[in-house]
């Protein structure tokens, strides 16, 4: 095991953060805007987010760079901007951390489907080189190829992650099939895990897609097939749409509860995705320490 | 006389060298190529979709199988122009102004040029200038908006009102889809049908135009 995650590991499961989108859409980013650009334009206010998942007792924080590819930034026309865009967001998680948390600096995919020809497999290894390479340069302690709904793509940008010679925590979304445990091109956890594993990733998990009640399984699964440490972010339970926006009803004691079951399931890193806040990183903070 | 169940095996199990063999042979040995479609390709296809519905079939079986159809209907679809025959409808599909996303577009395109149809992919952000000038010159029959943002979904609306004023809004059935719509939104801006799914969108596009 890399020497930082075995640092990280040695006094057992670990608490990561939450959701950042809804928190800078709390201080003011609006619905259409490209969050990652916030980075060189509100750097304070992406600053006080990850300070607040330090505060609620975090030790790995993530990164405001998980749009932060060339393919996807150019959607906001901003796509020469990647290198300066994700070595910002690094420098202002690292700011805020002050040493009391690793940065796990965040690469989400592109939105383009190998398969169906949307983008060739040479542009992905371009645009996730470029932003590992950036996140890796700032100072990064890992990198997080997070909410990926696509083992092709995982694959590549598993493999630009690798070559910084970083810690790879590779994470999947499972939210398709009956039993929500598929991805959406239908791969199983025991899949995901062999070809994330084969791609060259240190930790692997899964994000996003449902809340933690569906993660037990998946994580029990992935345990079952692999010695590996396991990341595990859950949704705060299933949104319902309000006015045509996804609102959360889960509270941070409800997600909390779930957690000491989803590390009995075998997970070592755990926090939150979607509809998560701070709260729920403090709530899962002490469901930990009282498992 | 090749045997047809084996086209219809191909198109669900994604072959396209099978199925295009197969239509090969079938249309030498003097087969309609209309009952090709309609007997053996169409139901393969409806039982692609049926199987997806029932989460037997994933994203990349849609995708093979809808190529597979595609190949062998490049076979066929000559023949059927040359006889007079036009194809299902023909679709002007694209992501709307101010949307770049394109996944589900993409998605909805192949299953529709797998289901028969004229597939005119006009790409994203989409004005509302371009979906009407496709209905003019190019007389799609309907047009298929897609977007992923509640911030773009109001280009939804915009480009119907266009549709209206420019006078063409009778002459195409609007189709909507996206992760953030929903049949009441569809229902307030005045489309004539909402999918969520690409699966679903084709059987809405049939409907649309009257085939099923």
């Amino acid at each position: 095991m890399h020497p930082l995650l075995e640092e990280l590991l040695s006094q057992g499961p670990v608490i990561t953060d939450g959701a950042w989108g809804t928190e800078l859409q709390a201080r003011g980013l609006g619905a259409g805007e490209t969050p990652d650009l916030w980075n060189l334009t509100h750097p304070e206010r992406v600053g006080e987010v990850a300070a607040a998942y330090v505060a609620a007792g975090s030790r790995v924080i993530l990164t405001n760079t998980f749009g932060a590819n060339r393919i996807r930034l150019a959607e906001a026309a901003a796509g020469d901007q990647a290198g300066e865009i994700n070595a910002r967001g690094v420098e202002i998680s690292r700011q805020a951390a002050a040493g009391r948390a690793r940065v796990f600096a965040s690469i989400g995919p592109t939105g383009k489907l190998l398969m169906n020809g949307d983008v060739t497999e040479a542009e992905l290894w371009a645009a996730f080189r470029e932003q590992a390479r950036a996140l890796a340069g700032a100072g990064a302690d890992a990198l997080v190829v997070e909410t990926m709904s696509d083992l092709a793509e995982a694959t590549v940008a598993i493999g630009a992650a690798r070559e910084t010679g970083l810690p790879v925590v590779a994470s999947m979304v499972f939210d398709s099939g009956k039993e929500k445990d598929r991805t959406m091109m239908g791969n199983t956890p025991e899949q995901a895990v062999q070809a994330l594993i084969t791609a060259g990733a240190d930790v692997v998990g899964a994000n996003c897609g449902q809340g933690a009640a569906g993660f037990i399984g998946i994580c029990r699964r992935m345990r079952a097939v692999t010695d590996r440490p396991i990341w595990m972010k859950p949704n705060a339970g299933l949104p319902i749409m309000v006015a045509g926006q996804p609102r959360y009803t889960t509270t941070p004691e409800e997600f909390a509860g779930s957690i000491p079951a989803l590390v009995q399931a075998g997970a070592n890193l755990v926090g939150g995705c979607c509809g998560t806040r701070p709260e729920f990183i403090v709530a899962a903070g002490r469901a930990l320490r009282h498992r | 006389m090749p045997d047809l169940k084996q086209l219809y095996d191909a198109v669900v199990s994604g072959d396209a060298k099978t199925a295009q063999l197969i239509t090969k042979e079938a249309l030498a040995a003097g087969i309609d190529p209309l009952k090709l479609v309609n007997e053996h390709m169409v139901p393969a296809m409806d039982e692609v979709g049926r199987r997806f519905e029932a989460n037997e079939y994933f994203v990349p079986e849609l995708l093979i199988s809808a190529r597979a159809m595609k190949g062998a209907l490049e076979l066929i679809r000559p023949l059927l122009i040359a006889r007079g025959d036009k194809p299902v409808g023909r679709v002007a599909i694209g992501t709307v102004k101010g949307d770049l996303h394109d996944i589900g577009k993409n998605l909805v395109a192949s299953l529709l040029e797998g289901g028969g149809f004229e597939v005119l992919d006009l790409g994203v952000n989409v004005s509302p200038e371009k979906f009407i000038e496709a209905v003019n010159a190019k007389q799609a029959d309907i047009v298929a908006m897609s977007a992923l943002l509640t911030t773009t979904m109001p280009a939804m609306k915009t480009t119907i009102d266009a549709l209206t004023q420019a006078g063409v809004r009778g002459k195409v059935k609007v189709l909507i889809g996206g992760a953030p719509i929903t049949q009441k939104y569809a229902d307030e801006i005045g489309a004539d049908g909402y999918s969520e799914n690409a699966v679903g969108a084709v059987a809405l596009a049939k409907k649309a135009v009257g085939v099923a």
